[in-house]
Order: C-alpha cells, then structure tokens, then sequence
C-alpha cells in the first residue's frame, strides 16, 4: 500500500477516527468490529482494538449488563493504543447508547438503529423519556437509520427465515460504517463467503445487509459524513492483524520448535485465557499435546509431569486459577524443572470482572506461593509482543530449570494491532540439553548422578525417565545439596533456600537491559509494565509534542529486574507508576531501590487511555514547573 | 495388549521376559535409601512384591517411574531405584498423567494412601480412571491418616473413634473398587499385603492392562489402626472371609468352597450356599463384561472388612487407552497438515505488505 491514494470521491481526509460499535450480546458486536479491524487492517491501517463484553453469554435481552461492545481505532500514522473517547458510537439499541455515550467525544457522532427503541428496550434500558425525541443528545450529531427494517426488507426475497434476517443487521451497520470511512468491501464479502459457505441463504443475507447499509450511505444525504482513513507508513514488512492469545499461542510454539523440543499444555478453561488452549490444540503437526485437565490442579501437574519427562510444560490460566495452580509451583521450584505458567491477569479478588482487564496478579506471581519460593516474571506488553513474550519465558524456563510467569491481561489477550511479522530464521534457537551421563563418582569409583550437582549458573541437570543409567528420586521434601537425597539438615536448607534465591537472581546477567524511550534527560521518568504501555506511549508522545520532556521505561523482566534499573531510576527526579492494580509495581521498585516511586492507578476493568496518563503526568510536570 | 484370564493367585509367570532386557533381581529395584516406615507397617511387605515383581516384568529400570503424592504410602519412590517423584498431596494422578501422555514410551506407577487418593486426590483419580490413561495406581487403604497421627480417613468406618473424632466419625466411608468402577475404570482389582504372592500377581496384571489401572491393597497400619483387616486377611480367616475372583468360574469360596454369589433379581450379589442353590445357579465371573455393573455388585459385598470380601480382578475392560489415542491424533494431525512450518503459521491469517 502507499499513502498517494487519490481522495475517494468527496470523502474527507482525517488522520485517524475511532469507533465504538455497542449492542446487545447477541448483536454481533465482537463480530461487526472484528471485520472493520480485518478490512482496515488490509486496507493498511495501523488499528488497535478494545473489545469489551460482558461475562455472560447471553445476559437478559436489551438490558445494561448485556451490552456488548468493540472500541477500534485506525489510523494513517502509527498508534499504540484504540484511542481514549470514540468518535463515532453505533447503538444497536437503548441499553448501548445509554451504556456508551458517556464515552462519546464531545459533538460525537451517533448512529442508532431506531428500530430498536421502542418502549419495551427503552425501559428495558431505564430510559423513561425516549433520548431521541427528549433533546438530550442535543450536543451529539445522531443519524438514526432504521436498520431492522432496512434488513428485513433487502433479505425478505432470499429465503431466510425472518428471525436470521433481522440478525443479519449487524452486517448492515457494518455496511454502513464502511462507506462512512471509505473501507474496502472485499475483504468483508470474502470473509462471509468463507464463514457462512454453505448456507447460501445466510451467506446472500448478510451480503445483501453489508451493502444495503454501504447504499444507504451512500443515497441519504450522509456526504458530510464520508471520510477516508489513509493507510500508515509503517516500517516495511508483511503484516498481519493479530491479538495477544494468537500471538502468545504461536510463540509457544515457535519456542517449542526452536528448541526441537514438544510442547505440552496442561490447561483448564477460564477467562480471558481458553483462546491459548484453543489455538493450540489446533497444531498437533507441531507436536503440541493439549491437555484439557479436570481443573487448575490437575493442568499445571499434567503440565510438570510432562517437563520431567522431557517436554517443555505450559499451563494457561487467569487469576484465580493461579491461585489454584500455586503448590504445584512451589514443587516445581523446589524440582528445579522447567513451566511456563501463564495468567492472562482480569479483575479480581476471586472471580471479580472475568471479562475486564486488570494487572493486580504481579505481587501473586512474586510472593504468591508459601515458603521462599522464587521464580522470574516475564510480561507482555503489546498484542503482537506476546509472541516475543512466550518464546522468552521458555528460553528462560529451559536454561534455568524453573518454573516462570508470564503475565498477559485480558486487554492484550483480546486486543488487535497489526504485527510486522519476523523471519522466522531470525528468532533464536533454544539450546535444550537433557542428561546422559553420570556426574559425579562415589567412593567405589563407580560413575553415580547427583540430580542437584550445579553447573556455573547454579542450574541442575535435567535428567529424563528413559536415560539408562540416571535413575534417581526427587520430590518436595526439602533436598541436599548435590546429592538430593531427603535432607533435614538446618544448614543445607539455609543453603538451599539461598541457592534457590541466588540461582533466579543471576538470570538478571542474560536478560535485555532496560531501556529509556524518550527523553534521557527528563526529570521525570514513567515506568510502567504489561498493557499500559499502549497508553503510557500515547501519552509520552503528546506530552512531548507539546513541550515537555518525558522518559519511558517499559518493564518486560519483572522478576530478576534488569541490573541496570535501580541506577537508571535513581538517575531521575521524579518516578511514576502507572498501573492497572493499587501499586503493585511501585511497591516493589521502593522495596529493591528505595526510591520515591510514585503510584498512579486505575482499577475499573478497563484499560488505561492515553489521555488520562497525559493529564495524571501533566500535573507532576507542572508541578515540577511551579 | 489383551488381557489374560489367568488367576492372579496362580500365575507367577505372566509376562514371558521382553527381548534384550536385561535380566534383574530385587536388589537391582531397591534404591540405597533408608525405609523409614515405622517397624511393622504394612507398606514393607507392599514394598518387597513390588520390588520382587518387577524382574517378572521383563522392563527396564530406566523405563520405569513411581510417581506419589504425600502420606506414608508416598514415600514409596524414594526406596525404588527407578526414577520416581515425590510430589504433592492428591495430585500424583494428574502429574502421571501428564508424563504417561507426554512419554508413552514409560511404564509409570503412582502409589498413594486413602487419605492422599481418596480426600485431597479423589477428583484427579476418578479422572484419570475415566480417561483410561496408561497410569498404574496402587493405592495403599489403611482406612486411617497415618502421617498426620491418626485421624480418621474417607475410608474410615462410621462411628471411629480417633483423635478427631472423639465421639466417632460421622462420615460415610468409600469403597474405593466400587468408587473406581463408578468411574469406569477399565482395571480394577484389591489384594492384601498379608500375601505377598497375590500382590504380585495382581500388580503384574495392572502392569499388564494396557489403560488405567486401580489396585487397592489393604494394608495395615500396626501403629494407628492395628489388625483393621485382620478378621478377613489372617490366614485363619482367609478362606472363610476372601472371596477369590477367577475370570470364567463360578464364585465360590470357604473352606470347602461352600459358599458363592449369585445375583439377584435387581442385580445386586447375594452370598449363598453352594448345596442349596446348585452350581449352576452361581455367577461366573467376567472381569472383560463392557458393563461394570456387575463387578460393582461384587465390590458391594463387603461394606467392610469383617465381611467376606471379594480379592482379585474385578474388572479387566479392554477399552481405547487415552495416550494411544492422542497419539493417533498427532499421527494424523502429521498427515493432514504435513511437517510443521513456522513461517506457514505466522501467515495463516489474511497479510498485507507495507
């Protein structure tokens, strides 16, 4: 693509636009969003996308808990997050207006389906006036398009049954916001031919919606709403549109097959994080066994069962399951074999927002196990980077013998952004090397294995079933040194304890130095980690377009933290913390650094926009000012 | 693999030596580490058919891995010189599932208690039996919590008194065969550690039975529930109180076998005189029948152990075995979309060129 298009027709050019497409949850809403993210990311936009639905399947018709709604932005220049307040809001019904207006940019723009707001879903809804006749969208500009019976009527002669065609308008405001900012019809068409063929009748309905609302743009009087999105200069490179779960799926098992290595993942279902065990379980050609355990437990020890036996053992889960999963952690640093246990962190305590984004597991996956029990955190901070993510918490896992967390969040996990995809010659191999041979001679001379002799960076062998020769026991009960034979010895546990400490501290020697984005010469310092990144960047980069001077550095190692941190922070007047948790990360950068790190933070199961840091930064700044 | 019809207290020669393995003896399956059950326990003799049978088995030592939980049964791998794991309470058969999917190759055994397979563990041995994965679970019933100093244990009789049931247990026990067989397990058997014999044999048709396999092994904790079996597993007792299950015969027993079982009319087992009702009208154990019903009703017998009990297999159900079929799954998976590519995958969804 390239950015010479000739303006199409009288359409506008605009350098970005944000919509927010909200019904109820059997609207179609998830879908009708994917599809505009799929045709602009074709189209060649940069994107990033918001969905945002509710727990429940299918929550009462027409009601406040049921809606459902997807958040895009695109854009013609590179963007990190899916924008702070929509420009554009489709309201399927009462519930979603009422739900998502308050989002709207002032003089935003809504489009509704009239049809839908009869008196049953405006009470439904809790309005008592109808807010399309009461004047109290006076400040919006409202285009109310009768969508149900404009889909009724273009399917009536196609042979659907009434009730498919009245579901076919989420296709018809699709159709609709796709002429409003000029987005290629192709890749939608073929998207439903691919997923509805079969069914003509289906298939015939939803195109006939698709551009029946692309008509309807185009003949009502709508042309001071017609705009074009151009694509965005980004690096050159083949791209595709990807979210985080996919991402982090296929860097499992892109690090499995750099390590010639089988993956196996023990796995429970749980939200935000099944589509990790979906994704999956669809490469067994990769040699990847899913496992679909009776429960948390049972998932992360099928998991460890398989590393001991050789293979690179992953379980997937989300907050409470971590919970669940957290002894069988503890034996899995007390074994010293590799795990890669991922959250995919959402609201909590206990099954808290399972839908909504958070970031409060980070003290669980530092300190959440009994005893000292220390394992690295690893965490992903962008949808694409979650791929990156997954392949170095296996690298870590395999070289070290550890169990590892990665964090993720349902933000990331459901999230969109295009990714410039690598070659894959690139990405770097991951030694795997399983014991063979005895190490160690006992006073018969005889060769004998000590599954606890280290090597230089305090790492065991890893000495598989089926090895001739390497036959030996371990287990939770605390070990010697060397031998690990049962040991209740006071010194060799404080020995132990300390190794088992001191062998996750040196993996800070092999991790990527921490980075400054921005201005290394600022006085103030943003750190953040995880999904805020998005937003703290959006931020940084207003801030310093007007005027000021901001350094970023962006955690990816949470645990051991990069050696150079602490002389970094120490180097800036002031640090902010901005987090989706109560400080999680402030607290433990004061704890290791004893520096002043100020907290910011955001608990409402939504993610972070990029204004709200901008204005939480802004009055640090001028405070530095005054 | 199919299953054989010998009797398990019969056949000392079950498994003919596998080809270029060498041979083994006891001493080459013992570990050098210290036994530390307490003087007496049960476990030891549990232990020595273990090690006694495993040369029988024609395996490799390296090949084979003893995976437990916690509890004093648990300790098990640690005095085995296989390779062997002493994992955490309740969740062995889970861990053992997972390396038995990922590692077909292997023979692996979990060893657990009442308390470790039956409380904290129940949930992950109920499915590993339904799942019918390629795991040998022995599970050692003392119907008491040893470890822990004598509290009572799922399998505890109603009324016992211990330390925290002072006034008597209010808990309804499990029979962990008719347990297992609820959950369809494909193998099922009980023997006692009082016959050493009968142990290895029926541990040797578990190692046998290609899928799940439950053994349950009353054994006797002589520090917290003495003599809990005594009434049906001294030798006086024996023949009076064990009732012998051979596959295609008739259910006798008692001194002069004059005793057997017959199903009644709502197919529950029902104790008889032999003289009374005739041969004929006895019922011929199947330990291959599809259905576990019967083999249910046999585990009903006995509600506890001072009535005659049925020893032996109670079920030997040739079903697909879990790891057997996820790996025809990747076989195919290998067919259908050809060797792996990355690069394929990473372009899978729609791309676009800048």
């Amino acid at each position: 693509m390239t950015d010479t298009l000739e303006p199409v027709g009288t359409a506008k050019d605009i350098d970005q636009v944000i919509v927010r497409f909200a019904g109820d949850s059997g609207d179609g809403m998830q879908l009708t969003g994917d599809r505009f993210t799929g045709a602009s990311a074709l189209f060649g936009n940069d994107l990033a996308t918001l969905p945002d639905f509710p727990a429940e399947i299918r929550a009462p018709q027409g009601t406040l808990a049921g809606v459902s709604a997807f958040q895009v932005q695109i854009s013609n220049h590179e963007i990190t997050t899916p924008g702070d307040a929509p420009n554009v809001l489709v309201a399927m019904n009462p519930a979603a207006l009422k739900s998502d207006l308050g989002r709207l940019e002032v003089g935003g723009t809504v489009i509704v389906n009239v049809d839908a707001f009869g008196e049953r879903n405006l009470a439904k809804a809790g309005y008592i006036d109808n807010p399309l006749e009461d004047g109290s969208l006076a400040g919006f500009t409202v285009i109310e398009v009768k969508m149900t019976t404009l889909t009724k009527e273009v399917a009536k002669d196609l042979g659907v049954k009434p009730r498919d065609a009245e579901r076919s308008k989420n296709f018809f405001a699709l159709g609709l916001l796709s002429w409003m900012y000029t987005r290629p019809l192709e890749p939608t068409l073929d998207w439903i031919d691919a997923k509805f063929g079969g069914r003509d009748a289906i298939v015939a309905a939803n195109k006939a919606a698709f551009h029946a609302g692309h008509a309807y743009g185009e003949t009502a009087e709508l042309s001071e709403h017609h705009y074009q999105v151009r694509p965005a200069t980004l690096e050159k490179g083949t791209y595709t549109s990807i979210n985080g779960n996919t991402a982090l799926s296929w860097g499992l098992i892109a690090a499995a097959h750099k390590a010639s290595t089988p993956l196996f993942l023990g796995s429970y279902p749980i939200t935000p994080a099944s589509d990790i065990l979906h994704e999956l379980s669809k490469h067994k050609n990769f040699g990847v066994r899913t496992f679909q355990a009776e429960d948390e437990i049972a998932a992360v020890g099928a998991a460890l069962g398989a590393s001991y036996g050789g293979h690179i053992g992953i379980t997937t889960t989300s907050g409470p399951g971590v919970a669940l999963k957290g002894e069988t952690i503890g034996l899995a640093i007390s074994l010293e074999l590799p795990l890669v246990v991922i959250d995919i962190q959402r609201g909590g305590p206990s099954t808290g927002l399972p839908t909504k984004t958070e970031a409060s597991d980070l003290m669980m996956a530092m300190y959440g196990r009994h005893g000292e029990a220390p394992m690295p955190i690893v965490a992903a901070y962008k949808p694409s980077q979650c791929f990156y993510a997954a392949i170095e918490a296996v690298r870590i896992a395999v070289k070290y013998r550890t169990p590892v967390m990665l964090l993720s969040d349902g933000y990331l996990a459901n999230g969109s952004a295009p990714w410039k995809l690598p070659d894959v010659d690139t990405l770097p191999e991951i030694a795997v090397e399983y014991a063979s041979e005895p190490n160690q001679t006992n006073e018969d001379g005889e060769g004998v294995f000590w599954p606890y002799l280290r090597d230089e960076n305090l790492v065991r062998p890893w000495a598989i079933p089926g090895t001739p020769g390497l036959m030996h026991r371990i287990g939770g009960l605390e070990k010697e040194d060397g031998t690990g034979n049962v040991s209740y010895s006071p010194e060799n546990h404080a020995l132990m304890t300390d190794i088992r400490q001191a062998r996750i501290d040196k993996i800070a020697e092999d991790i990527p130095l921490a980075e400054i984005d921005g201005d290394a010469d600022a006085s103030l310092c943003v750190v953040g980690w995880g999904s805020t990144w998005g937003a703290i960047t959006g931020a940084s980069r207003r801030l310093r377009t007007a005027g000021h001077k901001v350094a970023h550095i962006h955690l990816t190692h949470l645990n051991p933290f990069p050696p150079n941190l602490g002389d970094l922070l120490r180097s800036f007047d002031e640090v902010i913390v901005p987090e989706l948790n109560l400080g999680q990360l402030s607290r433990l950068l004061r704890a290791e650094y004893l520096v002043d790190a100020k907290s910011i933070t955001k608990v409402m199961g939504q993610p972070y926009t990029a204004g709200e840091i901008e204005a939480a930064l802004l009055e640090h700044l001028t405070l530095d000012l005054s | 693999m199919t299953n054989t019809t010998q009797n398990p207290a019969t056949s000392n020669n079950l498994l003919a030596e596998k080809d270029g393995v060498p041979a083994t003896t006891k001493a080459d399956w013992s570990s050098d580490q210290e036994v530390r059950w307490c003087p007496g326990c049960g476990d030891y003799s549990i232990l020595t058919a273990v090690q006694m049978m495993m040369p029988d088995l024609g395996v490799r030592r390296e090949n084979t891995v003893f995976i437990s939980g916690i509890g004093c049964a648990a300790r098990f791998p640690y005095y085995m010189n296989t390779y062997g794991m002493h994992s955490i309470h309740g969740r062995s058969p889970a861990i053992a599932s997972g390396l038995a999917i990922a590692r077909p190759d292997l023979d692996v055994w979990v060893v657990g208690g009442d308390g470790d397979m039956l409380s904290i563990g129940g949930n992950h041995l109920i499915h590993a039996l339904r799942r019918n994965v390629n795991i040998k679970i022995l599970l050692f019933n003392n119907q008491i919590y040893g470890l822990t100093k004598g509290q009572y244990s799922p399998t505890s009789e109603p009324g016992k008194v211990t330390k925290s049931s002072p006034f008597g247990s209010l808990d309804h026990p499990f029979n962990p065969v008719s347990l297992a067989l609820g959950a369809e397990a494909s193998f099922v058997a009980r023997t006692h550690d009082m016959d050493r014999k009968h142990m290895q044999a029926t541990f040797a048709r578990a190692h046998a039975h290609d899928g799940a396999a439950l053994v349950e092994v009353f054994q006797n904790c002589n520090v917290f529930n003495d003599g809990a079996f005594d009434k049906i597993t001294k030798k006086a007792n024996r023949d009076a109180m064990l009732i012998d299950l051979r596959h295609g015969e008739p259910i006798r027993f008692g001194a002069d076998r004059e005793h057997g079982v017959v199903l009644d009319a709502a197919g529950g087992a029902v104790i008889v005189n032999v003289a009374e009702v005739g041969e004929a009208a006895l019922l011929v154990h199947d330990e291959t029948h599809p259905d576990p019903a019967v083999a249910f009703a046999l585990s009903r017998l006995a509600s506890n152990p001072e009535m005659p009990t049925p020893m032996g297999v109670f079920r030997a159900f040739d079903r697909e075995e879990y790891t057997a079929a996820s790996e025809a799954q990747m076989a195919t998976a290998k067919d259908t979309d050809g060797e792996p590519d990355l690069r394929s995958l990473l372009h899978s969804l729609p791309t676009w060129d800048v």
